[in-house]
């Protein structure tokens, strides 16, 4: 599948944020397919190449949500490089498993797990200055910045990613219809 | 005389006197989006859902009697979009982590989303802080999931006679009560035979130790779009065919 006659390859640069790499994991099971892909598509940032900052991109793909202050700066590089900005997964979409954590105190939970839990003797609260900070709540991206098409499920499929990209390259409008729309 | 009949996007559906739209639309098994109609309850018109323009005015399908000669807009891109925005303002307000809710698959309102094509919730999260009641030996109540239907409240009431539920407060203020002193559903006459415990559209009213049972890709909404449900099964009451 190479690109149609007179359009140029494009460039994809993708990102796991507050996510499990769960949606980059579902990306990968587009399988053989993926050898289509990169016949049209080279790949920017992202954690199959390594790269790590992003250059200008036609198309950039967000898993997680946002939980620290590098996850707004990455976003928003991405937002600044990318013409079309993707949610993909729950997390990126409305927070996913790691907002259920918003109901609680930040301080709480960070005492819990590191000084207080079972079976720990003389933890200590990761303080080294390269660690970004947490944010006392996670939310989605589109919070944050503009988001262009959102891509449901925990993860989506593989065929729905598929589907979803190949309408895009295609130039149609994506849709997921049923079965390839859900939200779990 | 002949049969009254009303044109519900173009296509004649007869009823019969006192039927409302929702009801006649039903028995000719076309969809029309709900959350707080059930067939075995009163309406009462409160989420909007059912929104549907009868001769140029919007109105509640399930509360507004059919007229012979009544034109019906209901599958249309203006009533879908509203819809579709009532339905994000409901994902926001509560938390809906819909891959840890056992209701996930035979829920009411994650179907009228897949059916909608809501692929955001838009607005910003409330996340709401609603602890879940787990006092009852049989049935687990997750406040985070409530949609305020009332269809509880309603069968409590008027088939269990126990009143064990009740909304309370205003506004974005209101919530799901328990009909106890201290607010437990262990401390009321509530049982898993009620009717209550059977009626939640969505995932509040659990009953204990037999939550995911359904394997993902065989529970209701996964075998069908709602609205296919409704028109192969035409006259199977305003819930959608029971699974
Ligand atoms: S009640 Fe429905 S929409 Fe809400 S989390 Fe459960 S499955 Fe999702
Ligand atoms: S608990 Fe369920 S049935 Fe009762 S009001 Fe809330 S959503 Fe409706
Ligand atoms: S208002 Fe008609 S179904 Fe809720």
């Amino acid at each position: 599948m190479n690109p149609p006659a007179g359009q140029r390859r494009l460039r994809l640069a993708t990102t796991s944020l507050a996510g499990c790499f769960g949606c980059h994991m579902s990306l990968l099971d587009i399988d053989e397919r993926l050898f289509d892909l990169l016949d049209r598509v080279d790949i920017d940032r992202s954690p199959l190449t390594d790269t790590k900052h992003c250059g200008p991109c036609d198309i950039g793909l967000i898993e997680g949500g946002i939980c620290n202050a590098e996850n707004i700066h990455v976003l928003r590089e991405f937002r600044q490089q990318c013409k079309v900005l993707i949610a993909i997964g729950a997390c990126a979409i409305n927070g996913g498993l790691p907002a259920q954590r918003n109901h609680l105190d930040l301080g709480q939970c960070l005492q819990e797990v590191y000084l207080t839990g079972p079976g720990i003797i003389g933890g200590r609260i990761p303080d080294d200055p390269e660690l970004p900070l947490p944010l006392n709540q996670v939310h989605p991206i589109h919070e944050i910045v503009r988001i262009d098409y959102f891509v449901p499920g925990c993860p989506p499929s593989g065929d729905a990613i598929w589907k979803f990209l190949t309408d895009l390259l295609d130039g149609r409008t994506p849709r997921l219809g049923h079965p390839l729309l859900h939200f779990d | 005389m002949n049969t009254p009949t009303l044109l519900l996007d173009g296509l004649p559906v007869p009823f019969s006197a006192g039927q409302t739209i929702m009801e006649a639309a039903t028995a000719a098994g076309v969809f029309i989006p709900h959350l707080c109609h059930h067939p075995d309850f009163k309406p009462q018109g409160s989420c909007k859902l059912c929104t549907v323009k009868a001769n140029g005015r919007y109105v509640s399908a399930c509360t507004m009697p059919a007229k012979d000669g009544m034109e019906v807009e209901n599958d249309s891109p203006d009533l879908n979009d509203k819809r579709r925005t009532l339905l994000q303002m409901l994902f926001v307000e509560g938390n809906h982590f819909c891959p840890s809710c056992e209701k996930s698959g035979d829920c009411l309102l994650q179907a009228l989303a897949y059916e909608l094509e809501m692929l955001t919730a838009h607005f910003a999260q409330f996340y709401p802080d609603r602890p879940v009641d787990a006092s009852h030996p049989d049935v687990l109540l997750d406040f985070n999931r409530c949609i305020l239907c009332e269809l509880c409240v309603r069968a409590s009431r008027d088939v269990d006679r126990k009143n064990v539920f009740a909304l309370s407060g205003r506004g974005i203020g209101k919530h799901l009560i328990v009909n106890a002193e201290s607010g437990r559903l262990a401390d009321t006459g509530f049982s898993l035979a009620d009717k209550a415990a059977h009626v939640c559209p969505v995932g509040v009213i659990l009953a204990k130790r037999q939550g995911f049972l359904q394997p993902i890709g065989q529970r209701r909404y996964d075998r069908q779009p709602i609205a296919m449900q409704f028109a192969s099964l035409p006259g199977s009451g305003g819930n959608g065919p029971e699974a």
